[in-house]
């Protein structure tokens, strides 16, 4: 229902005549007789492949560099979790790292690596690295010790013991990292790809922007937003929804 | 003696230079099949007795000897029932129970096997698929209680295990562990500050001081089992034991509020802001 009036008022407005059409494109009806709309061009750019290669190349590059983080987020978090020096500095350092927004590491990356796919991918690990590191940290520092001396008085140690309690403890908090990871992932790749690197959903946005075809621009923001309710609906809290009814968290 | 405790001291590091003095010369031993309590109030040092004796801690001077042997880490002849929350969230009953036996190197089969005998002896057998927060305080604690026993401990360690639950329910769990301890003839170590739940499943009570923890008094409890809590002997022991335990809550109340308290003369029940449960 939000939705339709937002559409409706979008509407209205660019039919008032106050912007240009490329400037502010209607969603749905024409303003004149077979001219441009975003639905137009949406559905021409899937049914013409376009849309969907890009789709296709950006998400292959975002899951690539996000389990690139969640791997490295994990292994730090569980040094910084289990060694205090670590954390006294590797944790200390982290904290600094995460507040430097992504795509500042750009510069750095493109000169080396060049510019191309392995810098996207180094920025988007590195935008999802720190903040995983940060909850995976505090999910294993916060495993109940009651659960660790149960399980050392049945006889476990050592890595069963991380493998069958510490890791299964910390999944609620390893959760909404992945979560939060994915969010950052997704600002990183696409201020990466709008940047540079071709292929790529942001590569289209820079297209859009240097024809001045805001109906493709428009497109793409939907493509993008789609995608990442999809994801976070589908994945990400069915995730957490399944622990929570496990552990009998919430109902 | 199945568990030994000799000249056991252990304190903590509290800061700058200060330490804690927890325990203070711990001097006693269990013998096989006896089933010992300890009690006193909170801050005693019962609990870190118990986790030294589980090997989860170790003493800073003197020794724990398990059949005779130093204790120098958790091992499978010693397992603890921990009070509520001891059970992983994210497994079963059945998955809870079976850890332990797995992590022998038990096939599934057998291990799912005497996983079973081990429910139906605290009557739990058709929950085996459930998830602890599905399950009450008191079955929680029977699925504790099965999961140590299928290990065939020694010695069984338990940690204010009944201390969560509420009067009913307690009562019940201690004729069904007194009845499990008469069947299996294990060894017990009992964890509890409720006197009358000491009494009414030893064979012998070790009353704690506090501040540092040392075993103040030895009583030995000589009542027909099941015991009846309306034993002569019983209700004589708790008149005695309240006594003895009082002049230490008066120790620890007076550290807390300063030393013009008694305990004689603001009895807690008598005051109207910190009724503490005259309507339960």
């Amino acid at each position: 229902m939000f939705v339709i009036v937002i559409i409706a008022i979008w509407e209205v407005i660019s039919k008032a005549g106050i912007f240009p059409t490329f400037m502010f494109p209607p969603l749905i009806i024409p303003s004149v007789p077979g001219g441009v709309t975003v639905l137009k061009t949406l559905v021409g750019g899937v049914m013409s492949g376009q849309i969907l290669a890009a789709t296709g190349v950006t998400l292959s590059r975002l899951l690539i560099g996000f389990l690139i983080a969640v791997v490295l987020g994990l292994t730090f978090g569980f040094l910084i979790a289990r060694f205090k020096w670590v954390d006294d500095t590797l944790g200390y350092f982290v904290t600094a790292l995460q507040s430097i927004p992504s795509i500042v590491w750009f510069p750095l990356a493109i000169v080396w690596f060049g510019l191309g796919n392995t810098a996207i991918l180094f920025i988007v690990a590195i935008g999802a690295t720190w903040t995983m590191t940060v909850n995976s940290s505090a999910g294993f520092k916060n495993v109940p010790s009651i659960y660790i001396n149960a399980a050392r008085t049945l006889g476990s140690s050592g890595s069963h013991l991380l493998r069958t309690v510490i890791l299964p403890a910390s999944v609620p908090h390893i959760i909404s990292g992945l979560r939060v990871a994915w969010a950052f992932a997704w600002r990183a790749i696409m201020a990466g790809e709008l940047l540079g690197a071709a292929g790529g959903l942001g590569y289209l946005l820079d297209l859009g922007r240097s024809t001045q075809a805001m109906d493709l621009v428009l497109s793409i923001m939907i493509v993008i937003g789609l995608i990442g309710t999809i994801i976070d609906n589908q994945v990400f809290l069915r995730m957490e929804r399944s622990v929570a009814r496990k552990w009998g968290l919430r109902t | 003696m199945k568990v030994s405790l000799k000249e056991v001291n252990k304190s903590f590091q509290k800061g700058k230079g200060e330490t804690l003095e927890v325990l203070d010369d711990i001097d006693f031993n269990i013998s096989e099949g006896e089933f010992v309590s300890l009690i006193g109030p909170s801050g005693c040092g019962k609990s870190t007795i118990l986790k030294l004796v589980a090997g989860l801690d170790a003493p800073t001077s003197g020794e724990v000897l398990m059949n005779g042997r130093t204790v120098t880490g958790p091992g499978t002849d010693r397992v603890v029932v921990f009070q509520e929350g001891g059970l992983f969230p994210w497994m079963t009953v059945i998955e809870n129970v079976t850890y332990g036996l797995l992590r022998k190197k038990m096939s599934k089969e057998e291990a799912h096997e005497k996983a079973m005998e081990g429910l139906r002896m605290v009557h739990l057998a058709n929950f085996t698929g459930s998830y602890p927060h599905e399950l009450s305080g008191g079955m929680k604690q029977r699925v504790a209680i099965a999961r140590a026993l299928v290990m065939d401990p020694d010695v069984l360690l338990m940690d204010e295990p009944f201390a969560a639950l509420d009067e009913q329910t307690r009562l019940v769990l201690h004729k069904e562990l007194q009845r499990i301890w008469q069947d299996t003839g294990k060894t017990i170590l009992f964890i509890t500050h409720n006197i009358r739940e000491a009494l009414t499943l030893s064979d012998r009570v070790l009353l704690m001081s506090t501040r540092p923890g040392a075993v103040k008094r030895e009583f030995t409890v000589q009542a027909a089992r099941p015991r009846d809590p309306a034993d002569s002997n019983v209700v004589d022991l708790e008149r005695r034991v309240m006594e003895e335990l009082e002049e230490e809550m008066e120790k620890v109340l007076k550290e807390e509020f300063g030393d013009d308290y008694h305990l004689e003369k603001s009895r807690v029940r008598d005051s109207d802001h910190s009724d503490m449960g005259s309507h339960i």
